[in-house]
């Protein structure tokens, strides 16, 4: 069965070659069985593969399937690689993708037939890059997918190419993912240069011999590879805008997947981390920091889909805290269950959009509840996973970071639990604005809205399901000896877990207050939201240090004053004087050879006469030469 | 004869038709010119070649005897020049009623 695995991502691949290239003569259904139809096999295909990685003592198995690249002593196979962590993040993938395929068919049923089958090819398209991250065996095949994603990813936010605002936003987060590859790609480089090697088990082994300075620099660069593509500062400022994407894409790719890439790639490459403290502590510090910067904005941001973009960053931060910390089983654990509740958001809001005719604004809902029920109770599930409440499934792998993070540093610990009361207060503002209270939009509106159909309500309700209990994989040691399955099914890729070894050392009580503190803080930030803002709603213009935060810190416009304009003003500096420099030497060279052609066309005057006077003279010269020259 | 007589005579003759060949416009009159140049060349071969045979030893007959071949060869080669020379301009001049060389200049287009 596993060596079937190539079949995984090329299914989504054929899906995408045959929607892509016949969307002109296939109707709506048949793309939509198409683009479903692929996903399901490869998640059926997955489950199967998971089925034989589940059993105990499992080792990694690599499938080649050709040379790639061969120059010299350095070899890159096209391979894949299935172990644990990948049949994981495969199961994710293709099956959270197969629920977002689903609820796309509806969301996006008044596209036009051509642009509909255009949607589903890129979505496709990206399941496909995506897969080749995961199942890459060295680090050439996981950038292929890494870039692959990012295409997608631009493709998709600028899937309404029309409008301009959402063409700018899909650029934008293009160039801030490039800057971001360009810090992985020279980290490969580098590799090479050291080791000889980019397949992953042959870099972990030779690394356990390198010095610390070149590992820093090689996890330093990944890194930044990294906070490009899972939007962590200074590069998180595309995330947000790529909300410009119809909200399915915002589910799948900067929620639930692409931007879970980074986590992923640092968590693949946990041996070579470990070896870095310094970059560890970097990791820590940046995840926390972008944590608590997103969550801030997020309380004032009145964009149903923005405030799920900053929770998104925030979420990000605190998985890339876990990974700071050395607790990568945690870190992996919030990527599948925020996969789960931030799909389920997602797609919540899609569905609350899709009733209320295309508005976001929160500040013009209110009272959903009411109409639109089932959407009303898997977004409320979702936000309680979110928040932190036992027993959904975020609380689990949220407080095993806390934990991990409190056993590196009890500041880590402070600021994370601010940024989780923070976290619980937003998403409840969010959920009390729009689903309690009264209905604040226009009439005709009221009279629109309708609850979503089938092929909307039944993704978002497997999703509340696996939101709710999915956290039940990873119960803390604390509750029950052997009880945290994930950590014991991770445990080969993971070798120095920190949550592991924290557990182990601080005992029972000390997790149990943990525990107990982020509940309550947690209880604190639903409640105060809740009671503050279903009957009275944050309607009036922010003032004051509101204003900053609804503003985003004003982050944008300092980089558009260091970094956009100065660019602007060299290239304009370029363009005026450098650019007619060069251009004035390019036609010179050009008129140069017109003159001379035009000179030279009047020896061929069609004279014979003069022709022979030329061969004469010629014959002459030679003989003169031969006479005196020669001698 | 000193054999100096021979070589100005041919370089005369040579030069005349050189000088023909550049200044006259009328297609025979450069023909004639360039067989001028031919046949001085050849009076040169035959000249030489006879100064060799005398200088050779007698019991050697065949000596010197390569250059008055070569005249026969050139001569042969010339008549074929002739008759495709003269073809093609009396189809010159039935196109065009004038044999003038500079009347042919279309080619530069």
């Amino acid at each position: 069965m596993i060596q079937l695995v190539w079949l995984v991502p090329v299914l989504p691949l054929a899906g995408f070659l045959i929607n892509g290239l016949f969307r002109n003569s296939l109707s709506k259904g048949m793309t939509g069985i198409v683009g479903c139809g692929v996903l399901l096999a490869s998640f059926i295909l997955s489950l199967l593969i998971f089925g034989e990685v589940r059993h105990e003592g499992f080792q990694s198995v690599t499938v080649t399937l050709f040379d790639f690249i061969s120059v010299d002593k350095l070899h890159i196979p096209f391979a894949f690689q299935v172990d644990q962590l990948s049949a994981l993040f495969l199961l994710i993938i293709t099956g959270v993708g197969f629920l977002i395929h689903l609820y796309s068919t509806a969301y996006m049923h008044e596209e036009e037939a051509p642009h509909y089958a255009r949607y589903f090819s890129y979505l496709n398209l990206f399941v496909f890059s995506m897969l080749l991250l995961v199942l890459g065996a060295n680090y050439v095949i996981l950038f292929i997918g890494w870039e692959g994603v990012g295409l997608c990813s631009y493709l998709l936010i600028g899937y309404w190419f029309k409008n301009v605002d959402y063409t700018n936003a899909a650029k934008k987060a293009f160039i801030m993912n490039r800057i971001g590859d360009l810090g992985f790609l020279i980290a490969i480089f580098w590799m090479i240069n050291q080791f000889g090697s980019v397949t992953f088990g042959e870099v972990f082994s030779a690394a356990q011999g390198a010095p610390v300075k070149v590992l820093t620099g090689i996890t330093l660069l990944l890194f930044v590879g990294a906070t490009g593509k899972s939007a962590q500062i200074p590069l998180y400022t595309w995330l947000p805008d790529a909300m410009a994407g119809p909200t399915p894409v915002s589910a799948l790719i900067h929620a639930a997947t692409m931007v879970t890439a980074g986590i992923y790639m640092i968590a693949r490459s946990n041996i070579l981390y470990s070896l870095a403290p310094l970059t560890q502590n970097v990791v820590a510090i940046i995840g926390l920091a972008t944590a608590l910067l997103a969550a801030t904005i997020a309380l004032k941001q009145n964009d149903i889909k923005k405030v799920l973009a900053y929770s998104t960053v925030s979420q990000l931060g605190y998985m890339f805290l876990g990974l700071g910390v050395g607790a990568y089983t945690g870190a992996v654990f919030h990527v599948m269950t925020h996969a789960f509740f931030k799909a389920l958001l997602f797609l919540g809001a899609g569905s609350v959009i899709h009733a209320m005719g295309g508005e976001q604004d929160i500040r013009k809902m209110g009272g959903l509840r009411k109409h639109v029920g089932t959407t009303h109770w898997t977004f409320l599930v979702g936000c309680i996973a979110i928040a932190g409440i036992p027993p959904f499934s975020g609380f689990f792998s949220k407080d095993e970071i806390l934990a991990g993070a409190f056993g590196k540093s009890p500041v880590y610990y402070a600021v994370g639990v601010f940024t989780a009361l923070l976290t619980a207060f937003y998403m409840f503002r969010l959920y009390a604005t729009t689903f309690l209270g009264n209905f604040r939009g226009t009439h005709e509106q009221e009279h629109h809205l309708h609850e979503s159909p089938a092929a909307m309500t039944i993704p978002l309700v497997v999703l509340a399901l696996l939101a709710a209990v999915a956290g039940f994989l990873g119960v803390p040691e604390a509750f029950a000896k052997d009880s945290h399955w994930l950590a014991h099914f991770l445990d080969p890729i993971f070798a120095h877990n920190a949550t592991a070894e924290h557990a182990a050392e601080a005992g029972a009580s000390q997790e149990w207050m943990l525990m107990g503190i982020s509940v309550a803080v947690a209880l604190i930030g639903v409640i105060a939201a809740w009671t503050r803002f279903s009957k009275k709603p944050d309607l009036a213009e922010p003032a004051g240090f509101g204003k900053v935060l609804a503003n985003k810190w004003y982050v944008d416009e300092l980089y558009d004053a260091i970094i956009v304009r100065p660019l602007y003003a060299i290239s304009k500096f370029l363009n005026n004087f450098i650019e007619r420099f060069i251009d004035w030497i390019v036609n010179g060279v050009g008129r140069l050879v017109q003159y001379g052609g035009r000179q030279l066309r009047l020896l061929q005057s069609g004279q014979v006469g003069g022709y022979v006077l030329l061969m004469v003279v010629g014959i002459l010269v030679l003989f003169l030469v031969e006479l005196f020259v020669k001698k | 004869m000193p054999i100096n007589y021979y070589i100005f005579l041919s370089l005369a003759l040579f030069c005349i038709g050189v000088a023909g060949v550049l200044t006259r416009r009328n297609a025979i009159i450069i023909f004639m010119c360039v067989e001028l140049m031919l046949n001085a060349v050849n009076l040169l071969l035959v000249a030489f070649s006879k100064m060799h045979q005398h200088a050779l030893a007698a019991g050697n007959p065949g000596a010197g005897i390569d250059g008055q071949i070569f005249v026969f060869f050139i001569m042969v080669v010339a008549a074929a020049e002739v008759s495709v020379g003269l073809a093609i301009i009396v189809m010159m001049y039935r196109n065009t009623h004038s044999t003038d060389v500079n009347f042919l200049n279309r080619l530069k287009h």
